[in-house]
């Protein structure tokens, strides 16, 4: 049998040792780990957007060499107006929380796309992703959920391809120029909206349910803190 | 003990190969069911819990077997506790480093290893009496032994509810345009539960074994 002081003494150094064990591991492996999610967030802007084939197996510089080529990340306020000499890759999101951060994909100096960062909570977790739209806001291009906490095989489902690719070609603004949004329906879309409103929904995951509400949800409330972006936009086209 | 036991001696061997088949962890004990159900719609991550599984039940099995003279008995829980989760989160911590896309894949559950009871099973009821070598053997067989029901879980949940293996389809697209369809329940709870039952029923009419 061990003495108390022993116990106290044993449990103390138990805890130094695993904190040191992890602290040592966690500050080695943090810049690694960094790294890793920067380039996610890359290859999914550039997913989103149809830069990137998904069945392709991008290698590190391949993803970094398009996503120079092609996307520049602006900062708008929250008028829509551009906010010079800032990238949205400077962005903190704590100090800088009236800011949007916007990446532009760019071809032969035209805007080819616009491609705005969505998140929000899902059943479980928060899910991030990226949409992508035409250069009229108004049609979905892309999109992509790249990290979430979902279960997987239900929920985890939306960022398999044949999930997000339902939502191109869906439009954001229906007839009358409001931000409707697209929203995830519970089952089929040819069921339940057969009708011409049909551009605006997109089938569920069975079993995933309150995911799929999740998105619908943060989708739109993240649309519209883009809106007075949108309407400049739609403005400037003699407002369609 | 008698003289120096030899590193593969029956009683090594034994403890190695009796939880693959008539002491599993998961369909004679009925530990660590949870992330059986969890983890099992798709065989990659099947595969990628087991080999976290196994890594981390035999390293916690050696370090708690180092340590078993030394553990006060009155906060041996904690201790085992302590090591299995520091263990659990390194492994989460290279994953995240050098594996992005598998721990996107297993999310949550690499950090629910903590929680499955075969790793504290086993340190409670093995690692604490034995020698390291013994008890890394254990926690290896007891690994091997969730793995392996794992992967048949995974395997037939994947077949019939995505119908694919390894994430290739293998029913041709006539298939499907000739109405069939892949069974939505396998993708869900109740499906891993299904399999799992029968897997039971099946080992236990082999073995013979009887819970009385």
């Amino acid at each position: 049998m061990h003495s108390d002081a022993y116990t106290f003494r044993f449990a103390a150094t138990v805890t130094i040792v695993c904190s040191v064990l992890l602290a040592g591991a966690a500050t080695l492996l943090k810049p690694r780990q960094i790294e890793n999610e920067q380039l996610d967030m890359k290859k999914n802007i550039l997913l989103s957007a149809g830069i990137l084939s998904p069945d392709k197996d991008a290698s590190r510089e391949e993803i970094n060499k398009l996503y120079k080529e092609n996307v520049t990340g602006v900062v708008l306020d929250s008028t829509g107006k551009f906010v010079q000499g800032k990238t949205a890759d400077q962005l903190d999101e704590k100090k800088d929380a009236d800011l949007l951060p916007l990446f532009e994909y760019k071809k032969d100096g035209q805007v080819n796309a616009y491609i705005l960062p969505v998140s929000g909570k899902g059943l479980w977790s928060t899910i991030y992703g990226y949409i992508a739209l035409d250069p009229h806001c108004e049609t979905v291009e892309g999109i992509t959920f790249y990290k979430h906490g979902e279960t997987p095989g239900l929920g985890g489902e939306i960022s398999k391809p044949w999930f997000s690719n339902n939502f191109k070609g869906k439009k954001i603004y229906d007839d009358q120029g409001n931000l409707v949004s697209v929203s995830v329906v519970k089952g089929k879309v040819a069921e339940k909206h057969p009708g011409a409103d049909a551009v605006h929904y997109v089938d569920g995951i069975s079993g995933a349910t309150l995911t799929g509400r999740g998105v619908t949800h943060f989708l739109k409330t993240e649309l519209n803190k883009y809106k007075p972006f949108f309407d400049k936009v739609r403005a400037q086209e003699g407002g369609q | 003990m008698a003289g120096k036991e030899k590193l593969f001696s029956k009683k090594n061997i034994a403890i190695f190969k009796e939880p693959l088949v008539d002491n599993n962890p998961i369909t004679f004990q009925v530990l660590g069911i949870c992330s059986s159900l969890a983890v099992t719609v798709q065989m990659r991550t099947a595969l990628v819990m087991s080999l976290a599984v196994m890594f981390v039940l035999t390293l916690s099995n050696i370090s708690i077997s180092l340590l078993r003279k030394k553990i006060p008995s009155k906060i041996r829980i904690i201790v085992e506790l302590a090591v299995i989760a520091t263990l659990v989160i390194l492994v989460d911590q290279i994953l995240k480093a050098y594996l992005f896309d598998i721990s996107k894949q297993l999310s949550v559950f690499v950090g629910l290893i903590i929680t499955n009871c075969i790793l504290m099973g086993r340190a409670e009821a093995f690692a604490l009496q034995n020698k390291p070598w013994p008890s890394f053997l254990d926690g290896l067989g007891n690994a091997l032994g969730y793995g392996w029901i794992l992967m048949v879980i995974a395997t037939g949940r994947e077949i019939l509810g995505s119908g694919s293996i390894l994430g290739f389809q293998i029913f041709p697209d006539s298939w499907y345009a000739a109405g069939y369809e892949n069974m939505g329940l396998m993708v869900l709870a109740p499906g891993a539960f299904i399999l799992l039952g029968l897997l039971v029923w099946a080992q236990r009419t082999i073995t013979k074994t009887v819970h009385e």
